[in-house]
């Protein structure tokens, strides 16, 4: 399983939109993408596990991959949280 | 062959085949299944239409208002293929052998539920979209119709009980020739849509889906609010007829496009228009609008999670500017409070939200919002003809705290050495009754009045426009209000200030002789009614109607004034 943890830059926090972007991303991979936060884990091909998180600016979340494509699946959803302004 | 009367709300003639637009019947019965692999290949079946249905919709709203507004649909399709959904309604079919009603309507109702109980505005109305999303895989599993308007291919009507705002925004030109409802007026939503797609409608016609079957065909005629199901050939031929009038008048009213607006005798007066977004303004300048009289600034807070940001409005507010050039732009402050709700501000509900804490009232207690916004105002005023307008204002004192806020910003901006124009109008909208009657007093220190007619009709008359009950009570031509008008008009010209008008009474074809002689050097009315009311003022002679003023200004009853208005303006 690899993992990283980033914080959430976005002024909106995780909305709709970028929700969006993450869950399509998240579903390209055959690794179990997890996201946690404050406690929470949710699978992160699930919108509306996301959005349950109301995950705001500022916050700190942690996503996990586990499974044969583990290593690109983590790599790319971090990149497109980076790429859309969402987190760092 | 059936006739209906109802509010002609947008102009033209729409003849097609009906399409009911309607919240299908969604109730089944739980039942035990026996054979729940069958059971769970049905669930994903409509799960499977469902997502071909939404990306019909998506395609389309991406063509029609863009990607942004797109993109709420992408978040839906999400939703038909979100694991967390459909796995626990797959196993819920398995162990517990329900029918796939059920499961879903179970699972689903707990994401809604969870959702509604955040604390967060905006994450509550996405309990709204799971509802969305499961009303129409329910619809396919029960193999009822989802009436969809962004699904319309063929040339129809559409008949609903009303049509929200969603509604409006997916329908597409090319096959929605007009629409009919049950419920609403000139000034609702659905009506507004209406004029600024520029398709016929009649609405508040309080019978078409009771009278209206699918593939009845129907004539929506919006010149004068008749709608007539199943029509006899003749009736076809001569709604065509009238349908050739209309777009004859139509080409007439291009030609005027680039006119001034001048009365017989050579007078000059200024059609507006009324905005709400920016993109409106090409409407504006596509029906030949002299300037802005109204932009509304409430959209910008509407539909939020939280207040706009200064960049965010002086970015809409700059792109207003611009596209207007030197034509003015009169904007007014934030209007919000009462019945137009803003959940992040958490307001409490009212008893009498008309009558309560909204608008300038609102913005001088929270004067955090009011400065964010005036600052925003100000900064873009370098950008084009910039006037500033307060609503709601009741007496002298509020317009002097509000213009206090605007000069105290000014001059902040300038500290900060931010250019902005010396040169903006400040003035108020007429609506309260008091503000009205002291006009004179409120002339030495405003810059201009705005008359709002729909909140002066019903503050002065004392009826809730809201309220169907007493809607007899809404009446323009009542002389009482004509009073209030013409003492408007002359206590800014006696300053040598300027009066206007937005509201609907503005783009009226008997209103406008009337306000015509009482004065009024502004109107500002839908984008759509000034080539029209531009063409009537061509015809029209001030100093006539003027002679008429003190006669109309004592008769008793709107009912007269209406009567001999008619037959003075040939109307």
């Amino acid at each position: 399983m690899v993992e990283q943890t980033l914080k959430i830059t976005s002024e909106e926090g995780v909305h709709a939109r970028p929700a969006t972007i993450l869950v399509q991303k998240a579903g390209n991979f055959n690794a179990d993408v997890n996201l946690e936060y404050n406690g929470k884990t949710v699978n992160l091909k699930s919108i509306m596990g996301i959005m349950s998180l109301g995950i705001p600016f500022g916050a700190t979340i942690k996503i996990t991959a586990e499974g044969t494509d583990e290593e690109v699946a983590l790599q790319s959803i971090v990149e497109t949280l980076k790429k859309e302004n969402l987190g760092e | 062959m059936t006739s209906m009367k109802g509010i002609a709300a947008s102009n033209g003639i729409a003849i097609a085949k009906a399409y009911r637009l309607e919240a299908p019947e969604l109730s089944y019965e739980t039942i035990t299944v026996e054979n729940t692999e069958q059971e769970v290949t049905r669930f994903e079946e409509a799960l499977e239409i469902s997502k071909q249905e939404l990306a019909k919709i998506k395609e389309h709203a991406f063509k029609t208002l863009g990607q942004e507004k797109a993109e709420i649909f992408s978040a839906h399709l999400l939703v038909l293929s979100d694991p967390e959904l459909i796995q626990p309604i797959t196993d819920k079919i398995n162990t517990d052998k329900v029918n796939a009603e059920a499961a879903l309507d179970e699972i689903a109702n707990m994401f809604i539920n969870m959702f509604k109980s955040m604390d967060n505005e905006y994450m509550r109305e996405r309990a709204a979209d799971i509802q969305d999303v499961t009303k129409r895989i329910m619809a396919h599993l029960l193999q009822v119709t989802f009436p969809d308007p962004a699904l319309i291919d063929e040339e129809v009507v559409i008949i609903a009980e009303d049509l929200t705002p969603s509604d409006t925004a997916q329908l597409n030109k090319q096959f929605v020739k007009g629409f009919t409802t049950d419920i609403g007026g000139r000034t609702s939503h659905s009506a507004i849509m209406a004029r600024s797609l520029e398709i016929p409608a009649v609405v508040g016609t309080k019978q078409v889906t009771a009278s209206i079957q699918e593939g009845d065909l129907v004539i929506v005629d919006g010149i004068d609010g008749e709608v007539i199901v199943n029509p006899t050939e003749e009736q076809v031929e001569s709604f065509k007829q009238k349908q050739a009038r209309f777009d004859e008048k139509k080409v007439q009213w291009a030609k005027l496009k680039n006119e001034p607006t001048v009365t017989k005798e050579g007078q000059h007066v200024e059609l507006v228009a009324n905005i709400g977004t920016p993109e409106d303004v090409e409407g504006v300048l596509n029906n030949g609008g002299e300037g802005v009289g109204l932009y509304r600034t409430e959209f910008l807070y509407m539909g939020k999670s939280q207040l706009p940001t200064e960049e965010e409005q002086f970015d809409a507010y700059k792109s207003v500017l611009e596209q207007m050039g030197d034509k003015p732009v009169v904007v007014r402050t934030l209007d919000i409070g009462g019945d137009k709700e803003l959940d992040y501000l958490d307001l409490p509900e009212e008893m009498n939200p008309f009558l309560g804490y909204r608008a300038i009232r609102l913005c001088l207690e929270r004067d955090d919002i009011f400065r964010t916004q005036l600052r925003a105002l100000l900064r873009a005023s370098v950008y084009g003809n910039l006037k500033i307008m307060f609503p709601m204002i009741a007496t002298l004192d509020e317009f002097r705290q509000a213009k206090a806020l605007l000069e105290e910003e000014k001059q902040n901006l300038s500290n900060e050495g931010v250019a902005v124009s010396d040169n903006i109008e400040v003035g108020i909208m007429v609506e309260i009754p008091s503000t009205a009657v002291m006009a004179k007093q409120f002339a030495k220190e405003v810059d201009f009045f705005s008359i709002g007619t729909n909140d002066l009709i019903q503050y002065t008359m004392a009826a809730d426009r809201m309220n169907e009950r007493v809607s007899y009570l809404y009446q323009p031509y009542n002389p009482a209000i004509l009073a209030l008008i013409h003492n408007v008009i002359e206590a800014s010209h006696a300053e040598g200030k300027w009066t206007g008008m937005c509201g609907e009474m503005a783009g009226d074809e008997i209103a406008i002789p009337i306000l015509l002689g009482l004065g009024l050097d502004e109107f500002s009315m839908s984008a759509t009614s000034i080539l029209p009311a531009r063409t009537q003022i061509l015809n029209l002679s001030k100093e006539e109607m003027a002679s008429y003023k003190s006669e109309i200004l004592s008769m008793n009853t709107a009912e007269e004034v209406v009567e001999f208005v008619k037959a003075k303006a040939n109307l």
